[in-house]
């Protein structure tokens, strides 16, 4: 029983990788790697948020719009997409208050970073793979902190270098966006190393 | 330049979405592994960011600041799921092999940010044709990348085989490097390198400037 959770917790975090494998999150992932720190604080918010959304919405999918779920014969899956999101806006919402009230040191380490998750396309992305391949809802609890860390992992490694990185000479034209992304191709192979591991 | 000429032309190699702005580069590189999914792809982002334009410059007087976004997102995700039931019922095998990524429309950030940056603050039929536009900017890039990463990492284009595999008796050993996720990293990479040698404004300065070698200095010197 452990072993399976487990394995859907290494699979997550480095087999399949949300953010090197599947690109999601991209956009904030390769905005907001140019320093450390707050990658760290962005990484936490992900790994929170997604733990939270992936099994709440899995909840909402199971009991409400999977087909015969409401009553038999319903069918709401294709409301899907705005339940989702709208959850993760709301939660992401919620959880703001709750920090500013009770972990205000959080909050404001999390800064501008916990809003901005609402859009960001790793929760969303996570929360649809859990649906697309049924987890249970004890997995998805699984499932969802193990994407999270691992597309914490990710944005932690990639800032590192980019840190490093700000010393180097490199050609005009590729400053900036273009190195970040020849960097993340470069992880993007130590990554697939992973891929031959079988659990 | 008219001003619609501008909207339209302007983000495909000016102001383009996934080179400069950084927009919706997560669909960019997951999908563009064969070049009939990345069409199907560009066609529905491109449908849904000219409509949610559309309709977001219509009732842009009536929206309260406040909600704004959540009004934005239900708009978005209404026609994310429209595009969504129509692909499922004309061409399943494909929506199948986009699985989550049409969903994930919803979160792209193109269709936010040109509804947010520019639907808001002008009138329909140029919004619209600014949704259009950087569907094409998003498109441009996709097919791009699309085209040699089919080419090389299967030997055909479109499906029809250019170069003939040496699995089927022909001479081309396929590189199955670009057929990773990987490479399309680097693909972009060095487009974005080419369209900046090209462009030079977008040249992104340098945080440091690295001094020169002591010893060339001194040589010179000399």
């Amino acid at each position: 029983m452990l072993e399976a959770y487990l394995s859907i917790f290494i699979k997550a975090v480095f087999i399949e990788n949300i953010a090197i494998n599947f690109f999601l999150g991209m956009c904030t992932f390769l905005a907001i790697s140019k320093k450390i720190q707050p990658a760290i604080g962005l990484g936490i918010a992900v790994i929170v948020v997604l733990g939270l959304a992936v099994p709440i919405n899995n909840l909402i999918f199971n009991f409400f719009l999977k087909a015969d779920a409401l009553f038999p014969g319903s069918d709401l899956h294709f409301v899907g997409l705005i339940c989702y999101i709208g959850i993760i806006a709301a939660l992401v919402q919620i959880l703001e208050m709750f920090l500013d009230r009770y972990i205000p040191s959080l909050y404001n380490a999390l800064g501008v970073f916990l809003p901005l998750i609402t859009v960001n396309c790793a929760i969303l992305g996570g929360v649809l793979f859990s649906i697309e391949r049924n987890l249970q809802f004890t997995e998805s609890v699984v499932y969802g902190l193990g994407a999270g860390t691992g597309w914490a992992l990710a944005i932690v490694a990639l800032a590192g270098i980019t840190e490093r990185l700000k010393y180097a000479d490199i050609p005009q034209g590729l400053q900036g966006l273009g190195i970040t992304f020849i960097t993340v191709g470069l992880m993007c192979f130590g990554f697939l190393s992973f891929g031959g591991i079988s659990l | 330049m008219s001003k619609a000429k501008e909207a339209l032309l302007n983000p495909i190699f000016n102001d383009n979405p996934i080179a400069l702005q950084i927009l919706g580069i997560c669909s960019a590189l997951a999908v563009t592994g064969n070049l009939y999914i990345t069409l199907i792809m560009c066609v529905a982002l491109t449908t849904v960011v000219t409509l949610s334009n559309l309709s977001v410059s219509l009732i842009r007087n009536h929206i309260p600041t406040n909600i704004r976004i959540i009004v934005q997102i239900s708009i978005i995700a209404t026609l994310v799921m429209l595009v969504d039931e129509v692909l499922q019922a004309f061409d399943y095998e494909s929506s199948k092999t986009l699985s989550v990524f049409v969903g994930l429309i919803v979160t792209n950030c193109i269709v936010m940010g040109r509804a947010e940056a520019f639907a808001m603050k002008n009138g329909p039929l140029l919004s619209a044709i600014d949704g259009f536009g950087n569907g094409l900017g998003y498109s441009i890039i996709l097919i791009i990348i699309a085209i040699i990463r089919e080419f090389i990492g299967a030997g055909t284009f479109y499906g029809i085989e250019i170069m003939p595999l040496t699995t089927n008796g022909g001479w081309y050993l396929a590189n199955n490097f670009f057929l990773t996720p990987a490479s399309s990293f680097f693909i972009i990479g060095f487009t974005i390198w080419a369209l900046r040698e090209w462009k030079t404004d977008q040249i992104e300065k340098p945080e440091f400037k690295i001094s020169e070698n002591s010893l060339e200095a001194e040589k010179r010197a000399v």
